[in-house]
């Protein structure tokens, strides 16, 4: 039961500080799933995101489900997602009742700007770290590097980038263990 | 009763569909609306809006905030648990599977790609935010001059949070609370 409560806290503590998606939420996770609780590793939560892409569903959720059913499995899931989700629920239901305009206030939209560009540096760090994780030879830096430039130029699906780089995966591990027989 | 049923079904579906990120429901919800006559564009706009001030996934807040208020308190819990339903019990079944073929070497080698994959994708999102975080198109545009695309005070604010994390490594939540303060005090969103 304490490690079900504790799945609960720790999910609801990181969905309480995302702000903007499931991306945001990856510096959390990297300093309180894999540092502090080591529920699952840095490649595992890599493998988490890719899953997340593509398949159906709000990666957020996703990941949160994946770490809890890792972890206590489907009862464990349960309380990591109800977790994730708690804090947005309360704080919608909150605004929604009492603040109509809560937007058109000075002191959120500022608040919130700064907090946009510390969410841009963290991004930043944690790809940095996921980086030396996954570009562990040419062939994964050149993958990176290409799917990199890919989504940030075409509007291509993340799926199709998935789906890709899993055979390409595939294909370049089996081939190489060719050559070497 | 009904409308509940249905706001369940109705988000279970958002969730099922929406594959790779909140914004991917944003379709689906104006489907909804044009349908249903329930909700409205503006609606959405201003769901939108405290979505993205507000802590936690954008597709649970707008779940949250339709089946507010749609259907009070209990409206909004039937289309957020709508909404991770599908997640739910395809991320379970997913990882059944991965458990069971951990070991083999050709999942093994599908991650050796994958993981590459991944780290760009949410490197590509990250550029996605910093572009609008720290550069301003329209102005430049209206301008034409250089030196107003970039937004300085949010580019030095950046350049300091980034030599401040290497260097003292604290829980990401001190570094948002300093910039929202920070946003506060120098009014970073212009107002």
């Amino acid at each position: 039961m304490k490690e079900l409560v504790t799945l609960f806290l720790t999910f609801a503590r990181i969905g309480g500080m995302t702000f903007g998606g499931g991306y945001a939420m990856l510096p959390m996770l990297q300093r309180d799933i894999v540092e502090k609780h080591h529920w699952a590793t840095e490649e595992e939560l890599m493998d988490y995101y890719a899953i997340g892409q593509c398949t159906p569903g709000i990666i957020a959720v996703n990941t949160a489900t994946f770490i809890g059913h890792k972890q206590r499995g489907l009862i464990g899931a349960l309380f990591a997602t109800f977790g994730i989700v708690f804090p947005s629920w309360v704080i919608i239901m909150i605004i929604a009742t009492f603040i109509s305009n809560f937007t058109d206030l000075a002191i959120v939209q500022n608040a919130f700007a700064g907090i946009q560009v510390c969410v841009c540096v963290l991004i930043l760090n944690a790809v940095l770290r996921l980086f030396k994780k996954s570009a562990v030879d040419a062939v994964t830096g050149l993958l990176f590097a290409a799917i990199s430039l890919l989504s940030v130029f075409t509007n291509l699906s993340p799926v199709l980038f998935v789906i890709f780089a899993g055979l390409f995966g595939i294909l370049v591990r089996c081939l190489g263990r060719k050559n070497v027989k | 009763m009904i409308l509940y049923f249905e706001l369940f079904l109705e988000f279970f579906k958002i969730g099922l569909f929406s594959i790779g990120g909140g914004l991917a429901t944003l379709p689906f919800l104006q489907d909804y609306a044009a349908r249903t006559g329930l909700i409205t564009e503006a609606d959405i706009a201003n769901m939108i809006a405290i979505s993205e001030s507000t802590p936690g996934p954008i597709g649970v807040n707008s779940a949250t905030y339709f089946g507010y208020q749609l259907g009070g308190i209990s409206g909004s819990i039937f289309a957020v648990l709508g909404l991770v339903a599908p997640s739910v019990i395809i991320i379970i079944l997913v990882s059944r599977i991965l458990q069971k073929f951990k070991s083999n070497s050709y999942v093994d080698a599908a991650f050796y790609g994958l993981r590459p994959a991944s780290t760009a994708l949410i490197a590509a999102a990250g550029i996605g935010v910093a572009r609008i975080t720290l550069l301003d198109e329209t102005l430049y545009h209206l301008t034409g001059s250089l030196s107003e695309l970039f937004r300085w005070k949010h580019i030095l604010l950046a350049v300091l949070l980034f030599f401040l994390i290497k260097k003292t490594n604290k829980h990401p939540v001190v570094y948002l609370a300093g910039s929202a303060v920070v946003g506060i005090l120098f009014h970073f969103a212009g107002v």
